[in-house]
Order: C-alpha cells, then structure tokens, then sequence
C-alpha cells in the first residue's frame, strides 16, 4: 500500500483512514468469511441464552413466548432467598467445596512429588499411565462402578461385610455417606491426572539445583524443601485460586447421578435443583432466576481470585 | 538424578515405590474387577464375590446384551456422535482460529474478547435449553452437535498455536498467490497437526461420554447414547430398557450383575484401547493448555 503512503494533506487523512479499512476488509474478505460461523455460533449458543437470562425478571409462559411473557421484576428472587432452601444449597454446595479443596486438592501434588522422586523412569511412566486411565471414563461409568460395589443387592462390598457377619450398610441411600462418596469418587477419578501439571513444573526445575545442594550437605527431604518445593509454589498458588473461583461448581454430572429422593437435603446443590425446578418441573423462570444468581457470585468469585492472585504477585488468569 | 545412598533414603524409595503402586492398583483393580466379572457366571459372582480372573469363562452376558437391538443402537448413536461432532468441532474451531490469529484483521480484538466472556459467564442451564427447543432441536442429534461446537478454551489455545508458525512461511505463500482458506488449509493445518491431533482427541472424548445433553433434550429412548442407556441399566437398574420391551413384559427379571458389568466393559472399550496408543498426546494436550492458556 506505497501509495497511501503519498498522502499529505490533512483533510485527506480521515477519509483515507477509512479508504483503507475497507481495503482491508475486502482483502481480508476470505478471513471474514471464515469466522462467520463461528460467530454466529457464539451469539445463537451463548449470547442469545445470556440474553435469555432476562427471564428471571419475568413470567415465562412457553404458549406465550419469550417477549409477551409478563414482567415481574425481582419477584423469583426473593421468593427464592425467602425459600430455606435457599440456605441448605449453600450449605451442600459449600461443605461439598470445601471437602473437595480439603481433601481433593493436595493430594494430585503429594503424589506428583512422590513420582518425581521415583528413581527409575520406567517405574514413573508405568504408573502414570494407569493412574490417567479415569479421567477419560465418564461420570456416568465411574457412578455405575460405585454402585456396582457398593448396593446392598449383591455388591461387593455389602457381601463381604455380610460374609463377616456384619449388618449391611446402605452406602447409596444413606444421606450420611453421600460427601464421603462424592469425594473419594473425585479423588479416584482426577488425582493422577491432577498431577500432570505439576510434573510439567517439576520437569523445568534445573537439575545444577539440587547437585550444588547435595555439595552443601542436603538430604532429600532438604532439597524437596528448599528446592522442589518452591518451584511449584506458583503453580499451586494459581490452581488454588481457580478453584477458589470455581467454588461454586461441584461436578453437576457427578452429584446429579448420585442423587436420590434420600439424599437430597445433603446433595441437591444450585446445578441440580436448577435441573429440577426448571426441567423437571417447568418453571423456567424460577429456575432461571436460580442459575443467575449462581453465576454472578461465580463471576464475583473469579474476578476476586484473580485480583488475589496479583496480590500473590502472579499474572493472573484475566 | 538423587545419588544419596543412605538408610533413610533408600527406605523412603522402598515405601514411596508400594505407596504409589498401591496407589496405581486402587485406580485399576475395580476396572479389571468389572471386566472379569462381566465374563463371569451369575453363580460365581454370588458366590465367590471378588474375582480377577473367572475360573468358569462365560460370555453368556454378551451373548444377551447382543441379542438385543437397544444396546446396540446405543452404541451407533454414540459412534455417529463421536465422528461427526468431532469433524464439525475440528472444522469450526479451526476456521475461527485463524483469523484470529492473524494480527492484521480488522475487529480481531473485539471478537476474541466475544469468546472470552463467554468462559466467565454463561446463560445457563434453562435459557440454554430454551433456545436448542426453539430451534426444534429436541430429539434431534443436531442437540448433542452443535450447543457444544467450539470450545472457547480450545479456541484460544489453537489461536495461540497458529500464532506461533512462522510468519515467513504465509507470506512467501502470499505472494506464490495463495488465498487465505489456501493457506490455511495447505500450510497451516498440516503444520499443527500434532496440535489439532491432541484437540480432536478432548473432543472425542468428550463426545463418547456425552451424557447430560442427550439427558436435556432427547427424550426418544431410540436416539440415547450408550451414557445414557447405562445410567438406565446400571444406576437405576431399569433393566426393561434393554431389549425389546414387549417381548420382556410377561417374564421380566432385572439385568445379571455379569450384564451390568458387560455394559461398562463395552461403553468403555473405546477408550481403553485407544487410549496406551494415544496417552502422550493426551497430556501433551492439557500443557500447551497450561502453558498458553
């Protein structure tokens, strides 16, 4: 474009400005073309459902449509504040987070820490293939394997309770065990594929570091200290805080397939009770009301995780 | 790399090597558990309780589940699936993701922002559903494809992959007269092959256990996804799904442990065997993620 270049005169220079953006744009026109779909993705799949989020405001009627249901301002709202339900979602939905932080989260780094101690690279690579293997099933197969050693109609561990003259204990029924299984379901499934972002980080340490410790007279606990650790320390920081901004987000599929009419008031979290209110029972517009609300305290939430980790003095995720 | 020949250290190399192959066999033991049994015979099963290894080898559970058309009928929809959303998600994510990546195009900044507040925020559940009903997409495959086309995560990481080409490359194939969709397609896809192999593997992934959508908005049990049909079987144990109802009526018994066994083992096949071939690809996956994420 040389002879744009040529122009002088101020009075020129806007209307040459945009002379050469639509040159550009019909030179780019192919490239147009190609986003279109995906645009028109995004705005039909996720920016008209945004939109339709204003039905927690109204009455939605489906005979009635969208635009001709009447307004009703926050009347969902604090009928559902109102709702001691209200209070027992946060409560399931917070213990199950909080369960999940205290005993999910830093156990994919202890066991990242003990491969990386492994001597032998064989032993390392064998292990980690089979400890991925779960991530990659469904739900819906690790809850059906959970059930198939866990009912009282001939699961395996009903059995073996029974064959030692035990009571039969009811593992799936019994509101008592449902966080229990909730989370050890989590920690069987994602522990060993949690630890391959550590291990990514733990590859990148030098290894000069822990020569010139071992002169200096460092055990292994030492320079697992002073060195292995530290270098993870960013990466655990960052994890931490993501999921701290996906606090509310307790594994929808997982808690919905464990659910049952005994275990709602310890299980039934804002995804599920979204899911029953809504599609189960149709009200649109309560429902809508409910998903809303959960996710502008998650939006709340990650905003405030990733001012935490600037603070922390990291990059942040935003 | 640790060369302390110590005591201490060679016990914790002792105790580190059980704890972590103890760790690796509670993660597969239930797997093998679940594939042995569903070879196993009823009998065994009651009696024995734990097997590894049938003594008495059956395919009696098989031989029931493939005599019925539900499963199998299953198990296409989740094949048909699996393929065509993954060439429509590869298609449309590529073709997004490089423009995208080209520095020069105009309205780039505001469209990728587009896509990144949609990982922060979404219409959720219920609006999301009212408009695929809209749509007319109930019981049709077309809600299991398209609600899930792009991934704006992938997107971004693929964007960020073409980035990272060399930029010499387009333009000596600029002025060889290449178009852009020519580029693209004889430059810049072939050169991120390994990149777009790892995507399609995610994708696929997540399209064999694609469960809750088909639970939203398919309603007509022909067109469940095997996720589905053993969630039936298995969870709530609704074993007149499987197979032809009216033939099932007058002398219907709930499905054999073995059968419920044999379903996982079949709904999981897939995976388990792709997946030693393709496991470093996998994890390859989640670190460009990491890294460029």
């Amino acid at each position: 474009m040389n002879e744009d270049l040529a122009i002088t005169r101020p009075s020129a220079i806007a209307g040459s400005h945009r002379k050469q953006m639509w040159r550009r744009l019909a030179r780019n026109r192919w490239l147009y073309l190609m986003l279109l779909p995906g645009i028109v993705y995004f705005i039909l799949f996720k920016y008209v459902p945004m939109y339709g989020v204003l039905l927690a405001f109204k009455n939605y009627q489906p005979f009635l449509g969208f635009l001709k249901s009447e307004w009703v301002g926050m009347e969902h709202f604090s009928r559902f504040f109102g709702d001691p339900l209200f209070w027992m979602l946060l409560k399931n939905t917070f213990i199950l987070a909080t369960y999940n932080i205290l005993f999910f989260f830093p156990l994919p780094i202890i066991v990242a820490l003990l491969l990386n101690e492994l001597r032998k690279e064989v032993y390392k690579r064998f292990i980690q293939t089979l400890i991925y293997i779960p991530h990659f099933m469904s739900w819906v197969v690790i809850v059906s394997i959970a059930y198939l050693f866990f009912t009282t109609e001939g699961g395996l561990v009903n059995e073996g309770i029974a064959a030692m003259g035990g009571e039969k204990i009811q593992f799936l029924l019994d509101p008592g065990w449902f966080r229990t299984f909730i989370t050890a379901e989590v920690i069987w499934k994602e522990t060993g594929w949690g630890t391959i972002i550590f291990l990514a980080a733990l590859a990148g340490v030098d290894t000069q570091l822990y020569e010139a410790a071992r002169m200096d007279g460092a055990n292994r606990f030492r320079q697992l200290w002073h060195i292995t650790l530290p270098a993870i320390r960013s990466t655990i920081i960052i994890l931490l805080i993501l999921r701290l901004g996906n606090f509310l987000d307790t594994g929808f599929e997982q808690i919905w397939l464990m659910l049952n009419s005994l275990n709602r008031e310890v299980g039934e979290v804002f995804d599920t009770y979204v899911y029953s209110t809504g599609i189960s029972q149709g009200q649109y517009s309560y429902s809508t009301a409910v998903g809303l609300f959960k996710s502008i305290v998650g939006l709340i939430l990650v905003f405030a995780a990733n001012q935490l980790a600037k603070r922390f003095g990291e990059e942040g995720i935003l | 790399m640790v060369r302390d020949r110590t005591f201490g250290s060679r016990l914790f190399d002792v105790l580190n090597i059980t704890f972590l192959g103890l760790f690796a066999l509670i993660t597969i033991v239930p797997f093998i558990y679940i594939m042995a049994g569903s070879f196993a015979t009823q009998k065994e099963l009651l009696e024995k309780g734990f097997i590894l290894f049938p003594t008495e080898f059956s395919l009696e559970a098989y031989n029931f589940i493939f005599s019925t058309s539900t499963l199998m009928r299953s198990m296409g929809v989740t094949i048909f699936i699996t393929v065509a959303g993954t060439l429509i998600n590869i298609v449309l994510t590529c073709l997004m993701a490089y423009p995208l990546a080209r520095k020069d195009l105009d309205f780039r900044k505001p469209i990728q922002l587009m896509v990144i507040f949609t990982m922060l925020f979404s219409g959720g559940m219920i609006p999301t559903f009212i408009v695929v009903k809209e749509l007319g997409m109930i019981d049709s495959y077309w809600s299991l494809l398209l609600p899930g086309a792009i991934s704006a995560f992938n997107l971004i990481i693929i964007r960020s992959f073409f980035q990272q080409l060399p930029e010499g490359l387009e333009e000596s194939a600029k002025i060889d007269g290449a178009s852009d969709p020519g580029i693209l397609m004889r430059i810049v896809i072939p050169l991120s092959m390994p990149a777009i192999a790892t995507f399609s593997l995610f994708y696929a992934v997540g399209h064999w256990n694609t469960f809750f959508s088909a639970v939203l908005y398919i309603n007509d049990a022909a067109k469940w996804p095997i996720q589905v049909l053993l969630r039936q079987i298995v969870i709530l144990s609704q074993g007149g799904s499987l197979g032809d109802t009216t033939a099932f009526e007058s002398d219907f018994v709930p499905p054999e442990q073995s059968v419920k066994m044999a379903v996982i083992v079949i709904s999981t096949m897939p995976i388990l065997v792709v997946y030693p071939f393709l496991q470093k690809h996998f994890a390859k996956g989640v670190l460009l993620g990491s890294v460029k994420g």
